[in-house]
């Protein structure tokens, strides 16, 4: 495997987490080939790349839901790979699936309540609560509704309020913009800046190049399996593979 | 009132009714033989519910493990039938080791579950399924090809020591389990694998320990089941633990509505007693021979009713009787019902 071509300088951080060399496959399908990446403590990192190239594979991977045959993943110093999500989840690692995996029967309240599910600190679970209302009011408008009954972009901003309320240090996000009008887009990726200003890093996976790589400090693009190109979010943005590739240019 | 004490409370009005009934009912064979056979059906159904309702996992083996339990909990009983504990009355004696059977009979079965349900239970989709299924039918043929178990003729002589207190107190002790998982964390988190696996287990819910931790409680209340059954039919053989019976148990749970334990006590309830309505029913239609028959044929018609009732509640009720509601969520508004939650 040569190694991935490199873009801009990356800002130096302390490292929160740490793939390397990440083999995943299912059954005699190969998905990923040897992925190395890692996120810094504050960094807002995307990952791009076509359909089938390995985005959801990854994420599914670094957040315990499926087993890596071999590679090596660190948070905040410590080794977690074969480590199943809900040994994860407290130790500030969350997700919020593709396809926003919501509890469609339950209420709106009832669905944040679960994200709180492993904390016990409960006037903490209720600051929080009213911290992802004051990020997406129309949840608080909505907190006895079953949500089921969301559109699908308040179904989006449920999901990733879920995932804040366990309280994560990063947050691993598979296709906010998938299905949205882009008016809600822009709202969510609004807020995702002022999560990561307050200090959650985000690792983020997204089929619209163009959004990600604007939020993203740093971004890497995957091809069947690998990191093929890899550099500052502005930098990439700029290169012409990607304007050609992923842009339409 | 402690609450220790409160959570007593239940306990000990159940068994004060239920010795009043015993005493009242008791003596009548008939009466005391059909509330058994309901009894246990219930407590396949509710049982069966834990995982096939609560938890959203398709088991369609629990005829396997009431058989694990029937035939554990007979066998032992038999081996000890001339045995008494010294320094107690024989009836007393003969009632601890009935309990005793009963606990090693409902243990084998857990034991069964956790062997059966932890590979199985590691895979998402019908892998449960067809794993369940296999076992029951391992099961039967073990059974039928085991001197020891009696091959094919099944086991007799066994002490008919159980009564209908022992059924209910059973019924009522799977009723309380299972309204306390729904109740607590436990629950909570079962529904939530039930609802969404993925979005569960990125909540950081254990999802294979909670499922196998319900298959395992859901097997032991089915070798309990089998136990109490062993202990008042005059012979057990493999020919009462066929896949049929595990269907059965099935449809009972799907009739009542997946989830809702008073559905699963009311489906297995009223599915116990067609075949006995049905008899009465064409008993008292035929003075002209006909009714005669059918009455007697009842057993071969329950199959084809089973079916024809399936299909209309797919028809009509898709959800089952309750749903995934309890006999009380019907009740009228007015009436308070507790709300829990953060605020």
């Amino acid at each position: 495997m040569s190694a991935p071509s490199t873009l801009g300088t990356r800002e130096p951080r302390p490292q929160l987490l740490d793939v390397e060399d990440l083999h995943v496959s299912y059954g005699a399908i190969t998905a990923l080939r040897g992925v190395s990446l890692g996120v810094g403590q504050g960094e807002v990192v995307a990952l791009i790349g076509a359909n089938g190239a390995g985005k959801t594979s990854t994420l599914r991977a670094i957040s315990g839901m499926l087993k890596p045959r071999s590679g090596r993943i660190r948070l905040a110093e410590q080794e977690i790979q074969g480590l199943r999500s809900n040994l994860l989840v407290p130790r500030g690692m969350a997700h919020a699936p593709e396809g926003r995996g919501i509890f469609l029967n339950l209420t709106v309240l009832e669905n944040l309540e679960l994200g709180a599910y492993l904390r016990r600190d409960v006037p903490e679970i209720k600051r929080d609560l009213e911290y992802v209302f004051g990020l997406f009011p129309i949840l608080r408008e909505r907190v006895r509704q079953q949500a089921g009954t969301l559109s699908g972009g308040e179904q989006q901003m449920l999901s990733i309020s879920r995932a804040l309320m366990s309280g994560p240090k990063l947050l691993l996000l598979d296709e906010p913009s998938l299905g949205l009008a882009p008016q809600v887009v822009e709202t969510i990726f609004r807020i995702l800046r002022e999560v990561n200003a307050r200090g959650v890093s985000i690792l983020l996976v997204e089929q619209n190049a163009h959004l990600a790589l604007n939020l993203a400090h740093y971004g890497y693009v995957l091809e069947t399996g690998e990191v093929v190109m890899r550099g500052q979010g502005k930098a990439l943005l700029a290169a012409p593979e990607i304007r050609k590739a992923y842009l339409g240019e | 009132m402690p609450a220790w004490l409160r959570g007593l409370v239940p306990v000990l009005i159940a068994i004060a009714v239920l010795a009043v009934l015993q005493l009242l009912l008791g003596h009548l064979p008939f009466f005391v033989y059909l509330a058994s056979i309901v009894g246990v059906n219930v407590i396949l159904a509710v049982s069966l519910n834990i995982v096939n309702g609560m938890t959203g996992q398709f088991s369609i083996g629990h005829a396997g493990f009431m058989a694990v339990g029937a035939y554990t909990a007979g066998k032992l009983s038999f081996l000890l039938k001339d045995v008494a504990i010294a320094g107690l009355p024989a009836v007393v004696s003969d009632q601890v080791q009935f309990l005793g059977t009963l606990l090693a009979g409902g243990a084998a079965a857990a034991i069964c579950g956790f062997i059966v349900g932890l590979p199985s239970l590691r895979l998402r989709g019908d892998y449960l399924a067809i794993v369940t299924l296999g076992f029951g039918e391992i099961i039967r043929v073990i059974v039928q090809n085991m001197e020891v178990f009696g091959r094919a003729l099944g086991l007799s002589g066994i002490p008919q020591t159980s009564s209908l207190f022992a059924v209910w107190f059973c019924v009522f002790l799977v009723v309380l389990v299972a309204r306390r998982i729904v109740g607590s964390t436990h629950g909570r988190s079962l529904w939530a694998i039930r609802e969404d696996e993925v979005a569960a287990e990125a909540m950081g819910v254990n999802t294979t320990g909670y499922k196998v931790r319900a298959f395992v409680i859901s097997s032991f209340f089915a070798g309990v089941a089998g136990g109490l059954f062993a202990h008042f039919v005059p012979i057990i053989n493999p020919g009462s633990f066929t896949f049929v019976k595990s269907i059965e148990v099935v449809v009972m749970v799907v009739l009542g509505g997946l989830g809702s334990t008073t559905g699963a006590i009311v489906a297995a309830v009223i599915l116990t007693l067609l075949p006995e309505a049905l008899r009465t029913l064409f008993l008292q239609l035929g003075g002209l021979g006909a009714g005669v028959s059918l009455a007697q044929k009842v057993d071969q018609i329950r199959m084809p009713v089973y079916g024809i009732l399936l299909v209309v509640l797919m028809l009509v009720r898709p959800q089952g009787l309750f749903g995934t509601r309890e006999v009380w969520d019907l009740l009228p508004r007015w009436i308070p019902r507790a709300r829990k939650g953060l605020t």
